[in-house]
């Protein structure tokens, strides 16, 4: 799939940008929803919503410390639950706004122009929440900070073989090089903002983030190599940061976790759930803020056919762990698989099944690729099955593992589901913030579109 | 009947004949007065009425508030001032060479328990005790302890315990109470006593029965009566049947090559329980393929400890064990008077000639022994057969009874409630035991209890009794006591106290001098003296002493006595069961003993053996008989006997014996304290005076109600039940976690347990090896041919390691805390199936999984081969305890230790950190106790010893089934242990290398009898 080569098919032909734009129209349209167009009822509803899960997350997270994990249904044999299904799908479904601005960036795709901010911000949400979660499943949250190699006065390190430590590195990695690369990216459009602010408030915070961005040749060549710089960094990340977390589970000696598909799978995930949730917020995005011209059918379809590649992958990895747990020959492995399928936990290991596997082959059909509500609820098919898939994994892993007699149940108590929910709550308050007070297309990054489509024509 | 009001009891019509006689010539204030209730001598008694004292009216004058404070602020110096008693108790300071207990202070104590004594040690950490082992020196315990007695320690700082003395509920003190005895003394010295009744529970203690002995000499018309609701009447009446006089019977296990037990667990049940465990243990301790085993044949309701040792086991209703007596004896040539032909249609003839055979094969080195619990006929049956394969003597033993009178209980009680109907009783004092909860259901006795005049109870707690007695007056826990007692073969022990008592508490001595008008006679004097007149010795006082730091009265042992078989035995005839009905038998329950301990959080929280019900008790049957009814599991189904009926929920127990019921006693307490009020049901509710065992029901009713239980194994739902069950067990089996092979295949194959060479040489690893073969190398050898999961080791990591209790909730969760758990599967059939413990603690992995995942290295390995928990540097991230196999790490997800509670920081081992919420723990192989051992090695500069250092779990095992030492050092026992053939890990192919291995299981099948369900 090489959406660079002309001619192949009819989405190549179809422009990652509406005809008919110029530079300032780009810019009118984008800064708009920023500067002009003020606060609209159906966000205030969004953003009503979004803060109220918000206010249960800080009710369940205040009860949390004061109580203990104990609120949770986690136990002696299940020692995870849902804060360790959460961390790794949030970690999951960061990883498409990396893979969209860092590594697409290096393949030089044009098309990814007009998704890479929000998916950007898409991902340091996601990172926020996962991040918040390692944190607040820990038996004594306070001391958190053990877990980083800080010089103490006990000379104590952090014990560099546990997967935990290397997440710790993963994941502030990561979310220190998202931020930034963000960051810089926005910092044109920031200049652009206060331009054109509409209040001294506005010009003055615009003004102070911005960093003294004059748009001067030098500052446009400085940028171009810091984005390249930080895309460099980034897309390494991509991989690695997934295949880390996954570590968390293959360096284990569980029947389910211990195993070496684990890291490509991961990633494989991630990118995965994380297409799924750039799909799932950019199909109302570009409908409620009339961004059709710039997150054109081109953007989604392509989008579409990744989710359906590495979806694939996914489906390659359950029939390869599946398969290698008869083939090897060992029976707590082959138990595992059997309990998984048909044990106590069977519903959720076939309804990720059928989520993650069985419904997005309707992918295959260009008529669903390029029909908003079909693509959005595959999207959502999909996200749902890929958080099944982190829950089947780790529970039914831990349920049942060596010794019968320690065999036990896992179930989330209403504090689970709080902090889950509420977790949404934060990513989405977060997220209406941010369309609200930043712009969520690259404006310059359009221009640039707009420029290079005139060259074109020119051509 | 619980109505308040009934204790201010005033019988009208009484008062107006008494005031008939003397019309107008007496005044009178109240009813009250007329009645003299108790509530009006509480008021009479009193220098002011109510209301009269605050004479200052509202406030207190400035001089006087100034007078007090001076002469409070004089007195408070005083405090200092109180003459302690010289009262000399003496440590155990002359500790046999290979005995090194700890730094703390060890002395010898008993405690008294269903009739008998077990002799302990207990560890004192600066006058407060913290643990309680067994007493090497004592013959019924030798350094091991049951489970309860283990457990009682909780009793002693237990903040629910009765702290004052109360009159009508209201506070009142002991010098009250004296008063009130001087005045029965007075008040009774003119007609002897008559209407003087006192209720003890049995009596073990030579001086307590001396007293009471006494105590009728002076007052002959004075009666006493005693009841226990978990007596041993029938093991008695037994005895009477077969020799016409009350005689104690104990056995000699190490000289037994054959055994039939006929109900009788004895092996955690019962006196010399945990000597006669440690002898039976001896007796299939395998070292190679050259030992002998001897072999067990076991029939019984429900399954049980011993049971689960059992060669051969059958599961038979309690009527039908009768009946298979009855056969048995039979073949065994013994004529029995009654020609009732046995009908036992599950036990094939040839199954019974086949125990016969091996039976008459060992005269004089086999026994037969009834359970308590079996009726007096099968006592009587079983001291003909032991006399007829030449036992008596050689390993059946007769002495005279231990008790200081031996009774027929529940007769005993029932004279004493028609005495109270027939208006006989004034004054009754309740010493001990609850009986208005435990007594049978048909004598009503706490209706009876209300028509007595003067009630008084000493107890413990304010318990149910308590409440209906005017009196409540708080005992001294046994700790707390100066007593004495007799062990299962008559051996004498001083209870001497480790502390004061806590809260006051009294002696049964110390009343009883009152009531001998002794009062100023201390408890330690009146044991001493009892001890000096019986004229063990001339120097007394060393005598005493060495008595006290033994834990043994020299020369108390009862001699074997000759008895004379009563031939001519008139045998009641078996009953039989009703068609369709369900026998219901009832037990005393494994935890909570007869309900005494209730209120003992550790007992109710350690799973029962096999069940591993926690927090309740239900009614247990077997699958088949749950499917014939249509049962499942938590279904509440009504039981009904004579009329009275109670709720219970159903606990279907593979290998429990098909249509019968059992219902464990002591639970549906109602006043037993914060954690006993509550759980479970009330099986004295069913129980009749008649039937205190086994009673014939219809078939129980289901109520459409659903109770839950919480088991810490078999975790499924009901409907699941069978099949997971299964699933459990079998996947147990497939993974080799359990190993087992007759005698016989043994023999052929001593290495069918081995794990293959592949498993145990080691694998390469990317990180560098540990060094394991130098300095102190800690392994410990589980032998699962002796462990009858008694539960003695779980409660003992308790209290060593200061664990805490979660409640039901909590275990229902997953949450139970204990280090050391004992795991049961089932093997074979689902109807006879073969039940196997295995005890599991850490097992200490060379190559721990738990360690390279931590974090923060929170858990390490020590250079000793320990895989230790640091808990002020761990997280909580449970990382560890995900990726351990064998699951034995536990979380504390909230702050389960009672940080609050102050009379429980008195039972914490001051040398184990109580740890706080969101911290792993785990077992450490008591590291307190090597870090002792360590230290002073070091200190007399030499290496530590084989056998210096026990573990809590080891120390306490009846069967001595874990071994624990330095497997550097190739003399050490745990060393010797480990090499023998049957030793295997579990899970090695892991590559864990555990330090704790097991040794294999066997069994001893007789070759004549074709087993269901074998291999």
């Amino acid at each position: 799939m090489d959406p660079a080569e002309p001619g192949k098919n009819a989405a190549i032909a179809e422009p990652v940008l509406a005809p008919g734009h110029s530079f300032g129209s780009v810019t009118d349209k984008i800064s708009a929803i920023v500067l002009t167009r003020g606060t609209g009822k159906k966000w205030m509803g969004g953003f009503a919503v979004a803060i109220a899960l918000l206010l249960m997350l800080n009710f369940a997270i205040t009860v949390l410390f004061a109580r203990g994990v104990g609120i949770w249904g986690i136990n002696i044999p299940v020692g995870w639950g849902f804060a360790i299904v959460n961390f790794v799908w949030w970690i999951g479904i960061g990883h498409a706004g990396t893979l969209i601005s860092a590594f697409l960036l290096l393949m030089r795709q044009q098309w990814r122009s007009s998704v890479n901010r929000f998916a950007e911000a898409m991902t340091i949400f996601a990172v926020a929440c996962a991040g918040m979660f390692p944190l607040l499943h820990m038996g004594r949250p306070w001391l958190f900070y053990w877990m980083f190699p800080y010089p103490d006065t006990m000379t104590l390190w952090p014990q560099f073989r546990s997967p935990l430590v290397w997440d710790v590195f993963a994941v502030s990695t990561y979310a220190t090089v998202s931020v930034l690369f963000w960051f810089v990216g926005l910092i044109p459009d920031l200049a652009t903002l206060r331009d054109r602010a509409t209040t001294k408030v506005k010009q003055v915070v615009y003004g102070i983030l911005s960093m003294g961005w004059r748009g001067s040749a030098k500052h446009w060549k400085r940028y171009e190599t810091a984005s390249l710089l930080l895309a460099g960094l980034a897309t390494p990340l991509v991989v690695s940061v997934h295949t880390v977390v996954s570590f968390d589970f293959t360096v284990a000696i569980e029947p389910g976790w211990h195993s070496t598909i684990f890291p490509p799978y991961f990633v494989a995930g991630a990118i995965y759930s994380g297409f799924a949730m750039v799909l799932c917020l950019a199909i109302p995005l570009r409908k409620y803020y009339g961004l059709e011209d710039f997150v054109t059918l081109r953007h989604l379809d392509t989008m579409a056919k990744i989710m359906l590649a590495t979806g694939l992958i996914v489906a390659y990895s359950y029939l390869m762990e599946t398969f290698m747990a008869f083939y090897s020959g060992n029976p707590f492995d082959r138990f595992m698989i059997m309990n998984r399928m048909f044990g106590p936990y069977a519903l959720a290991y076939w309804i990720l099944i059928a989520a993650n596997l069985v419904i997005p082959q309707l992918l295959w059909f260009s008529k669903v690729r390029r029909n908003m509500l079909s693509l959005f609820l595959v999207s959502l098919s999909v996200q749902t099955g890929m958080w099944l898939e982190r829950f089947v994994i780790i529970i039914t892993s831990l349920q049942r593992d060596f010794v019968p007699s320690s065999w036990g149940m896992y179930y989330p108590t209403r504090w689970d589901w709080m902090t889950f929910l509420g977790s949404i709550g934060l990513f989405f308050t977060l997220f209406y913030l941010f369309i609200r007070f930043l712009p969520m297309i690259s404006i310059h990054e359009m221009r640039e579109l707009v420029h290079k489509k005139e060259e074109e024509q020119a051509a | 009947m619980k109505d308040s009001s009934s204790k201010d009891f005033v019988d009208i019509s009484a008062l107006r004949a008494s005031l008939k006689g003397n019309a107008g010539e007496r005044f009178w204030r109240g009813l009250e007065e007329l009645g003299k209730t108790s509530r009006y001598r509480e008021l009479a008694g009193r220098e002011f009425a109510p209301g009269v004292v605050t004479r200052s009216g509202k406030g207190m004058s400035r001089r006087n508030l100034l007078k007090l404070m001076a002469a409070s602020a004089a007195v408070s110096g005083m405090t200092a001032c109180v003459k302690m008693p010289l009262e000399k108790i003496v440590p155990y300071v002359h500790p046999p060479v290979e005995f090194q207990p700890g730094r703390p202070l060890f002395y010898a104590t008993a405690m008294p328990l269903a009739g008998a004594g077990i002799g302990l040690l207990v560890e004192s950490h600066l006058g407060r005790p913290t643990k309680i082992e067994g007493n090497p020196d004592h013959p019924a315990s030798l350094g091991a302890t049951d489970t309860l007695s283990q457990a009682s320690i909780y009793g002693l700082y237990d903040p629910d315990r009765s702290q004052v003395v109360l009159r009508e509920g209201q506070l009142s003190n002991w010098s009250e109470v004296l008063g009130v005895l001087a005045d029965l003394r007075s008040a009774y010295a003119a007609n002897k006593g008559e209407g003087l009744r006192l209720l003890t529970e049995t009596v073990t203690s030579p001086t307590l029965g001396d007293q009471i002995g006494r105590f009728l000499a002076e007052f002959p018309a004075a009666q006493w009566h005693q009841y226990e609701p978990v007596s041993r009447d029938s093991a008695r009446e037994g005895a009477r049947l077969a020799f016409g006089e009350y005689v104690n019977t104990y056995y000699r296990f190490d000289r037994a090559d054959v055994i039939l037990s006929l109900d009788a667990d004895f092996q955690c049940f019962g006196a010399g329980t945990v000597r006669y465990a440690r002898d039976f243990a001896n007796k299939r301790r395998i070292t190679g393929p050259q030992s002998t085993m001897n072999r067990l044949y076991l029939v019984e309701t429900m399954p049980s400890g011993t049971g689960t040792l059992a060669d051969h086991r059958l599961a038979l209703p309690p009527h039908q064990i009768e009946a298979f007596t009855r056969a048995v004896a039979t073949a065994l040539g013994i004529k029995l008077n009654v020609a009732a032909p046995p009908s036992l249609p599950s036990v094939s003839s040839d199954w019974i000639a086949a125990l016969v055979r091996d039976l008459q094969n060992h005269r004089g080195s086999a026994i037969v022994i009834a359970g308590d619990q079996q009726p007096a006929t099968v006592h009587a049956l079983a001291h003909a057969m032991n006399d007829a394969l030449g036992s008596v003597g050689q390993t059946v033993i007769y002495t005279d009874p231990i008790e200081a009178g031996p009774a027929n209980q529940i007769q005993s009680l029932r004279e004493l409630v028609s005495d109270i109907h027939s208006g006989q009783v004034e004054t009754l004092l309740i010493l001990g035991g609850n009986p208005v909860y435990d007594a049978p259901a048909d004598l009503a006795f706490s209706e009876a209890l209300l028509k007595v005049k003067t009630r008084a109870h000493w107890s413990l707690y304010d318990d149910e009794t308590s409440y209906l007695c005017q009196w409540q007056i708080p005992a001294a826990h046994y700790l707390e006591s100066w007593s004495d007692v007799r062990a299962y073969d008559g051996t004498a022990t001083v209870i001497q106290p480790l502390i004061a008592p806590l809260y006051g508490g009294k002696t049964l001595h110390e009343l009883m001098s009152a009531l001998l008008g002794e009062e100023q006679r201390t408890p330690h004097q009146a044991v001493r003296d009892y001890w000096k007149k019986q004229n063990l010795s001339k120097d007394v006082e060393r005598f005493w002493e060495a008595a006290l730091e033994r834990g043994v009265i020299p020369g108390t042992t009862f001699p074997p006595k000759s008895v004379k078989l009563n031939t001519a035995v008139n045998l009641p005839a078996p009953s039989a069961q009703p068609p369709g009905a369900i026998e219901i038998s009832f037990q005393p329950d494994t935890n909570v003993w007869d309900g005494r301990f209730a209120n003992n959080p550790w007992l109710q929280e350690v799973p029962r053996p096999i069940t591993k019900l926690t927090w309740d008790n239900a009614a247990m049957i077997s699958p088949a008989t749950a499917e014939r009814l249509g049962f499942t599991r938590e279904e509440v189904v009504k039981i009904t006997i004579n009329g009275r009926s109670q709720n219970f929920p159903i606990l279907i127990v593979p290998g429990h014996a098909d249509s019968s019921m059992t219902l464990p006693l002591g639970y549906g307490r109602t006043r037993a304290g914060r954690v006993g009020n509550g759980p479970g049901f009330n099986a004295y509710t069913l129980r009749t005076s008649e039937q205190m065992w086994v009673a014939f029901a219809p078939p129980p009713k289901p109520t459409g109600k659903r109770y839950h239980l919480v088991t810490t194994q078999y975790f499924q739902t009901i409907e699941q039940h069978h099949e997971l069950l299964e699933l459990e067990s079998v996947n147990a089996f497939k993974r080799d976690l359990i190993r087992v092979a007759t005698l016989e295949e043994f023999r052929k194959n001593p290495d069918f347990a081995a794990d293959p060479p592949s498993e145990t040489t080691e694998a390469p690893s990317l990180y560098p090896p540990y060094n394991y073969k130098e300095g102190y190398q800690w392994g410990m050898s589980i032998d699962l041919n002796s462990c009858v999961g008694c539960n003695a080791c779980v409660v003992a990591c308790y209290s060593e390691n200061n664990i805490a209790t979660v409640g039901k909730e909590q275990v229902d969760d997953g949450r139970i805390m204990q280090w050391i758990r004992v795991d049961s599967y089932f093997h074979g059939d689902l109807d006879r199936p073969e039940i196997y413990n295995e005890p599991l603690p850490c097992m200490m992995c060379e190559n721990a999984p738990c360690e390279y995942v931590c974090p923060v290295g929170a858990t390490v390995h020590s250079p000793g081969g320990l895989n230790l928990m640091i808990y002020n540097r761990c997280v909580g991230t449970r990382y560890c305890s995900n990726n351990c196999p064998y699951k034995v790490r536990r979380f504390n997800f909230y702050l389960y230790s009672d940080w609050t509670t102050p009379s429980l920081y008195g039972l914490r081992n001051p040398d184990v950190t109580v740890r706080s919420r969101g911290v792993m723990e785990k077992c450490t192989y008591c590291i307190q106790r090597i870090e002792e051992a360590k230290i002073k090695a070091q200190l007399g500069n030499r290496k530590i010893r084989d056998g210096e250092i026990q573990t809590a779990c080891q120390q306490v095992c009846p069967t001595r089934a874990i071994v624990f030492g330095n497997i550097n050092d190739p003399d050490s026992q745990v060393t010797k242990v480990k090499a023998q053939s049957r030793q295997y890990g579990l899970l090695r192919e892991l590559n864990t290398r555990p330090r704790t291995t097991y040794l294999a299981r066997l069994r001893n099948p007789n070759p004549e009898i074709e087993e269901h369900g074998s291999r």
